[in-house]
C-alpha cells in the first residue's frame, strides 16, 4: 500500500510542469461543508406524502425522485393532454410546460429540471426558469458541490454548454457530454472544431475533435477524444486521445503525453495533480501514471480511483480472461467473479474497498433459450475482498459509514427493496427505495422509500437496519 | 513480392478508401504491420485453421459468391483465403501495395463473415476469422473501404453509427412518445429509468431513418406491461462497425459504453432490437475483446424477446397477418446463437401463411449485406447484387409476398436484392407485424 504514495512522491505531475495556472480562472478554496450536517436527525419516522393521491389528482405520474435530506419527494406529472409540470410533496409547481424531464435536487433541496415552453429548452429550479433558452437542452448535472447546474445545449445549430444560466460564448459543430469541474465554477466537453462533408474520412483522420474550457477549445485537434477529467483543485482538465487510427495517448491541458499506447481510458488525478490512467501495452492493460507504467499488466483494467487521502489507487482489474476483481495499488483481490465488478468505493478513512460484484449461477447461461433464468444473476457487495454470504437481485452502491466500519447498500429481493448493511438485509421492505445516508457521526441511517404508496423519512439507529 | 493470382475478369471499383491507403504503404510498412498483427494474435488459431485445411473444396458449395458467380473459384471460401492469408503467411508479410489493395477487395466486399462454409467443411474451419484477421491487418495498414471506415469514424466520435448527435437521439424518441400517445394512453418512452426490468438498445439507422420501429418497441412494451427503458446518454446503439472494419479498440469501447449504460441503469437484462450483426458484437464478439466471457448483463434478441412475451400471454394475438410471408433466417442469430425455432414460433403466431425458404434455418444463405459489405456503400452495390443471385431465387421460390428479416442489414440487403432481381417482394421486420397483430386493451386506447 506504501507503493502509490513513495511513486506519488517520485514523479514530478506533467499538469504542474507544461501548463500555466492562469491559464485557467484560479480555483474557489474547497470548502467541503458536508450535505449531511443539517439533516433532521432526530425523527425517527416522518410521512412527507401520499403519492397514491398523486394518481388520483394526474392523468400520469411519472418516476419519482427524492431530496438528499429526504424532505422531498418530487415526479414530473401530466397536467392535462398538452401539459407537464412538476408536482412537490404533493403541490404543483404553478407554471405548466410542453414537456418536463430529468428531475433532480440540489444539495439546498432546490429541485431542478428540464423543461420546454413554447418550443424552447431551459432549467427550471423551483419552478423559476433560467433567462437563457435553447433550441434544446440535456443532459442536466449538478456538480459535486451539489449546487451547480450545467446542461449541453443546441442553439442556432451551434453546440454547446451552458452553466449556470450562463451559455459558452463559443459554438461547435457538435459538443458531447459534460463535465463540471469539482468546484462548479468551469465546464469542458468534447467538441468538433468543424463538421465534415458526407464520408470524408480523411478530414477526420487530420482530427477535428478537442476539448474545449469554458467555451475555449485547446490549440490542438485530435481524432477522437473521450473521458474529461478535472483535477481536484479545479484547474486542470486530462483526457483520453487517438492521435492517429492506431495510436492513443493521455493529453493534459492540452499537451500530450510522449508515451502513446494501443489503446488508453478515462484519466484520473491525484490530490498532488499526477494524472494516472489505464493504458494497453502489448503485454496487456497497465496502469500509467503521468506516462510510465505503474502496475503490473491484466486482462483488462477500469478507470482508476484514488482513496481520499489521496494515497491509494483502486481500480476493477480482470486477472484472467473472464474473472474480475479489484485491485489496490496494482495488488488483485484473492476472490475474482465471473461476470463483472463495478467501481471500487474507498471507505472515508481510505481504509477500505468495497464494490459491487455479480456472479451468475450458470455463466454460460447456454441453457436457457431465453438467457434469462430468474434468480441466474446474483449481485452483491465485496468488501476489502470478502463478498456478503448473501446476494440478491439487484445491489446499488456501496456507502461507507464515516469510520468506515459500516457499509450499507440499497438492495433488490423478488421485487422489492430494502437497506442492506454490512450483509445483512434489513427487516423494512420497500416499493421504491434510495441509496441510504450514514449520519455525520455514522451512528444513525436515512432511509426514503415509498411503502404501499406513502413516502416516508425514517432515522434509524444503524444497528436496528 | 507475390501478387494475388487473377482467377477473375477483373472489374475496376473505385473506392477512394482503398485506393488512397494503398498509395501511402510501403513493402517496409506492410511487413512490419503484418508480422506485428500476426504476433498479437498469437497465431495458434490461425496456424490450426491454415494447416488443418486439405484443399478439398468442399466448403465452395456453401458460399453464395461463388454459387452465384457459376463456381468461379476466386469467389469459392478457400479460395479467398488462399488469395489472403495463405499470401501472407507464405510470403511472411512481404506482399505488395496492389496485392494489399485486392486482398481488402476480397476480405471487405466477397465474404459476410457468415460462416455457412464452416458447416461444409469437414474440419469446421472458421472461414470467416481468417477472413476477419485479414480486414484487421488492413485496417492496420489503413486500407479500408471509405464508407465502412467513416462508419466505424462515426462510431468512434459519436459512439453510435450515423453520427447522430446527442439531441437528436432524444428528439427521436420524444416525437415517437408524442405520436404514439395519440393512439395509446399515457404511452411513454422512458429516459434513464434507474432499476427498470429491461433496457431496450437498437442500432443508429432506427432513430436516424427508421424511428417507426421505436414506436413500434414502446407500443409492444407498454401494451405488455414491461418495466423498461432507454439510456438518454450514448450507450444506446449496440451496433458495430468497426467489428468489421478491424478496428478492435474502437469496437470493445462501443462495446463498454453500452454495456456500462445497461449497467449504470441498474437493468437486469438488455433487450436488443431486430438486428443480426450487433447481436454477434455484444454477444461473442466484442464482450470478449473487453474481456467479458459473457455480456455482463444478460442480453436477448428481440426475437427471444417477442418469443417470451407470446408464450406466457403477455402479448395477445388477436389479428394475423394474411399475405404469405416468408422468414429469411438471418446469420448471426440463427448460426450464431440458433434463433432460428424461436422465430417460427413468433412468425406462425402472428401470421396465417408462413412458407419456408429453402435452404433455412442454419443452412439458410446469407443476405450478401452482412459482414460490413452493405456499408461499403455505394460503389459496392452492383457486386453485392451480382454476388447473391441464389438468394433471389431462393426466395422467388417461395411464392411468399413478403419476406420478412428480424436483421437491419438482411433487411436493407434484402430490398436490393429483390428490387434488381424484380422479384416484386416486400421486407418486413417482426415487429412490422405483430404491433397490428396484437390485441390494445379498450381501456389503453385513446378515445377518438
Ligand atoms: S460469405 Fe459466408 S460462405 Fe462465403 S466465404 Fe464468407 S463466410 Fe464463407
Ligand atoms: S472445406 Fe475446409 S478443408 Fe476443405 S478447402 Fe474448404 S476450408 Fe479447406
Amino acid at each position: 500500500m506504501e507503493a502509490t504514495s513513495k511513486l506519488l512522491e517520485q514523479v514530478q505531475p506533467i499538469s504542474q510542469q507544461s501548463v500555466p495556472s492562469s491559464s485557467y480562472k484560479e480555483a474557489l478554496p474547497a470548502t467541503p461543508k458536508k450535505a449531511g450536517d443539517s439533516f433532521d436527525w432526530d425523527t425517527r419516522k416522518k410521512l412527507i406524502a401520499n403519492t397514491d393521491e398523486w394518481k388520483s389528482k394526474f392523468s400520469e405520474v411519472r418516476p419519482f425522485n427524492v431530496s438528499g435530506d429526504g424532505e422531498k419527494i418530487g415526479s414530473v406529472v401530466q397536467t392535462n393532454e398538452e401539459t407537464f409540470t412538476v408536482c412537490l410533496n404533493g403541490k404543483q409547481w404553478e407554471e405548466t410546460y410542453e414537456k418536463v424531464w430529468t428531475l433532480k435536487f440540489k444539495n439546498d433541496g432546490k429541485a431542478v429540471c428540464l423543461v420546454m415552453k413554447d418550443n424552447a429548452w431551459t432549467v427550471a429550479v423551483d419552478g423559476l426558469q433560467w433567462k437563457e433558452k435553447f433550441d434544446y437542452a440535456w443532459n442536466l448535472q449538478i456538480a459535486l458541490n451539489g449546487r451547480d447546474i450545467g446542461i449541453n445545449i443546441k442553439k442556432d445549430d451551434h453546440y454547446g454548454v451552458c452553466l449556470d444560466d450562463k451559455p459558452w460564448t463559443q459554438g461547435f459543430a457538435d459538443v458531447r457530454n459534460l463535465f463540471i469541474s469539482p468546484d462548479g465554477t468551469m465546464s469542458a466537453a468534447s467538441v468538433a472544431i468543424k463538421g465534415l462533408a458526407e464520408a470524408d474520412i480523411f478530414g477526420f483522420q487530420k482530427g477535428v475533435w478537442t476539448v474545449a474550457v469554458d467555451g475555449t477549445p485547446w490549440d490542438k485537434n485530435f481524432v477522437n477524444v473521450w473521458g474529461l477529467a478535472f483535477s481536484p483543485d479545479s484547474r486542470h482538465v486530462a483526457a483520453e486521445t487517438r492521435i492517429n487510427l492506431y495510436d492513443y495517448a493521455i493529453v493534459v491541458d492540452g499537451i500530450l503525453w510522449p508515451q502513446t499506447f494501443k489503446c488508453v481510458c478515462e484519466p484520473r488525478f491525484s490530490t498532488k495533480n499526477n494524472v494516472i490512467a489505464p493504458v494497453k501495452i502489448p503485454q496487456g492493460w497497465t496502469l500509467a501514471m503521468d506516462g510510465k507504467p505503474i502496475w503490473k499488466t491484466f486482462v483488462q483494467l477500469w478507470p482508476p480511483k484514488f482513496s481520499p487521502d489521496g494515497k491509494k489507487i483502486a481500480a476493477v482489474v480482470a486477472p484472467d480472461f473472464g474473472r474480475w476483481t479489484i485491485a489496490v495499488d496494482g495488488i488483485p483481490w484473492k476472490q475474482t467473479f465471473s461476470d463483472t465488478v463495478l467501481d471500487p468505493v474507498f471507505s472515508p478513512d481510505s481504509k477500505r474497498v468495497a464494490a459491487i460484484a455479480k456472479e451468475s449461477k450458470d455463466p454460460m447461461n447456454m441453457g436457457s433459450s431465453l438467457h434469462s433464468i430468474k434468480g441466474n444473476d446474483r449481485w452483491t457487495i465485496v468488501v476489502d475482498g470478502i463478498p456478503w454470504e448473501q446476494d440478491f437481485d439487484m445491489i446499488w452502491d456501496p456507502v461507507f459509514s464515516p469510520d468506515g466500519s459500516m457499509v450499507a447498500a440499497k438492495a433488490e429481493i423478488n421485487g422489492k427493496y430494502c437497506v442492506v448493511a454490512n450483509g445483512k438485509a434489513g427487516k423494512k421492505m420497500f416499493d421504491t427505495l434510495w441509496s441510504p445516508v450514514f449520519s455525520p457521526g455514522g451512528d444513525k441511517l436515512l432511509i426514503r422509500g415509498i411503502q404501499d404508496g406513502k413516502y416516508y423519512r425514517y432515522v434509524l439507529p444503524r444497528e436496528e437496519i | 513480392m507475390a501478387a494475388v493470382a487473377e482467377t477473375k475478369e477483373v472489374k475496376k471499383i473505385i473506392d477512394l478508401g482503398l485506393e488512397e491507403g494503398a498509395k501511402k504503404l510501403t513493402p517496409e510498412r506492410i511487413e512490419k504491420t503484418i508480422n506485428n498483427a500476426l504476433t498479437a494474435m498469437g497465431g495458434a488459431r490461425l496456424d490450426a485453421y491454415v494447416s488443418t485445411c486439405i484443399h478439398c473444396g468442399l466448403c465452395s458449395e456453401a458460399c453464395h459468391y461463388y454459387l452465384s458467380h457459376d463456381g468461379d473459384p476466386h469467389f469459392s471460401p478457400v479460395g479467398k483465403v488462399k488469395q489472403t492469408m495463405w499470401e501472407i503467411l507464405k510470403h511472411k508479410g512481404r506482399v505488395s501495395p496492389a496485392a494489399i489493395k485486392q486482398m481488402a477487395e476480397i476480405a471487405y466486399t466477397e465474404c459476410n463473415l457468415c460462416r455457412r462454409c464452416s458447416m461444409y467443411c469437414p474440419f469446421g474451419i472458421d472461414i470467416a476469422y481468417l477472413i476477419s484477421s485479414v480486414r484487421r491487418m488492413c485496417h492496420l495498414l489503413g486500407v479500408t473501404p471509405q464508407y465502412l471506415q467513416d462508419t466505424a469514424h462515426s462510431h468512434s466520435a459519436t459512439m453510435n453509427q450515423m453520427w447522430l448527435k446527442q439531441d437528436e437521439w432524444i428528439d427521436t424518441l420524444f416525437w415517437q412518445e408524442d405520436d404514439y400517445r395519440r393512439e395509446i394512453k399515457n404511452l411513454t418512452i422512458p429516459l434513464d429509468k434507474e432499476g427498470a426490468d429491461i433496457m431496450y438498445s437498437v442500432i443508429g439507422p432506427e432513430p436516424k431513418f427508421l424511428a417507426m420501429l421505436i414506436g413500434n418497441a414502446a407500443k409492444i412494451m407498454h401494451v405488455a406491461g414491461v418495466n423498461w427503458t432507454f439510456p438518454s446518454f450514448d450507450g444506446w446503439d449496440n451496433s458495430d462497425m468497426a467489428m468489421f472494419s478491424g478496428d478492435q479498440e474502437i469496437m470493445g469501447r462501443v462495446k463498454r459504453a453500452h454495456f456500462e449504460a445497461a449497467m449504470r441503469l441498474k437493468v437486469k437484462r438488455i433487450v436488443m432490437g431486430e438486428c443480426g450483426h450487433a447481436f454477434r458484437s455484444v454477444y461473442d464478439v466484442g464482450n470478449r475483446w473487453f474481456g467479458w466471457k459473457m455480456p455482463p448483463v444478460p442480453i436477448i434478441h428481440a426475437i427471444q424477446f417477442y418469443y417470451e412475451l407470446i408464450k406466457e400471454g403477455r402479448l395477445k394475438i388477436v389479428k394475423k397477418f394474411k399475405e404469405p410471408v416468408t422468414l429469411h433466417d438471418p446469420c448471426n442469430v440463427v448460426r450464431g446463437r440458433g434463433l432460428q425455432e424461436m422465430a417460427r414460433y413468433v412468425i406462425n403466431a402472428i401470421c396465417e401463411d408462413f412458407r419456408e425458404m429453402s435452404p433455412n434455418r442454419e443452412h439458410n444463405f446469407c443476405c450478401a449485406a452482412g459482414g460490413g459489405v452493405i456499408n461499403c456503400g455505394p460503389p459496392w452495390k452492383m457486386k453485392r447484387m451480382e454476388g447473391n443471385r441464389v438468394k433471389a431465387e431462393q426466395m422467388k421460390a417461395t411464392g411468399a409476398r413478403i419476406v420478412i428479416t428480424p436483421c437491419h442489414n438482411c433487411h436493407s440487403g434484402l430490398e436490393d436484392i429483390i428490387g434488381y432481381y424484380k422479384l416484386g417482394m416486400r421486407t418486413k421486420f417482426i415487429s412490422d407485424i405483430l404491433v397490428d397483430a396484437i390485441e390494445v386493451p379498450e381501456a389503453m386506447k385513446v378515445k377518438k
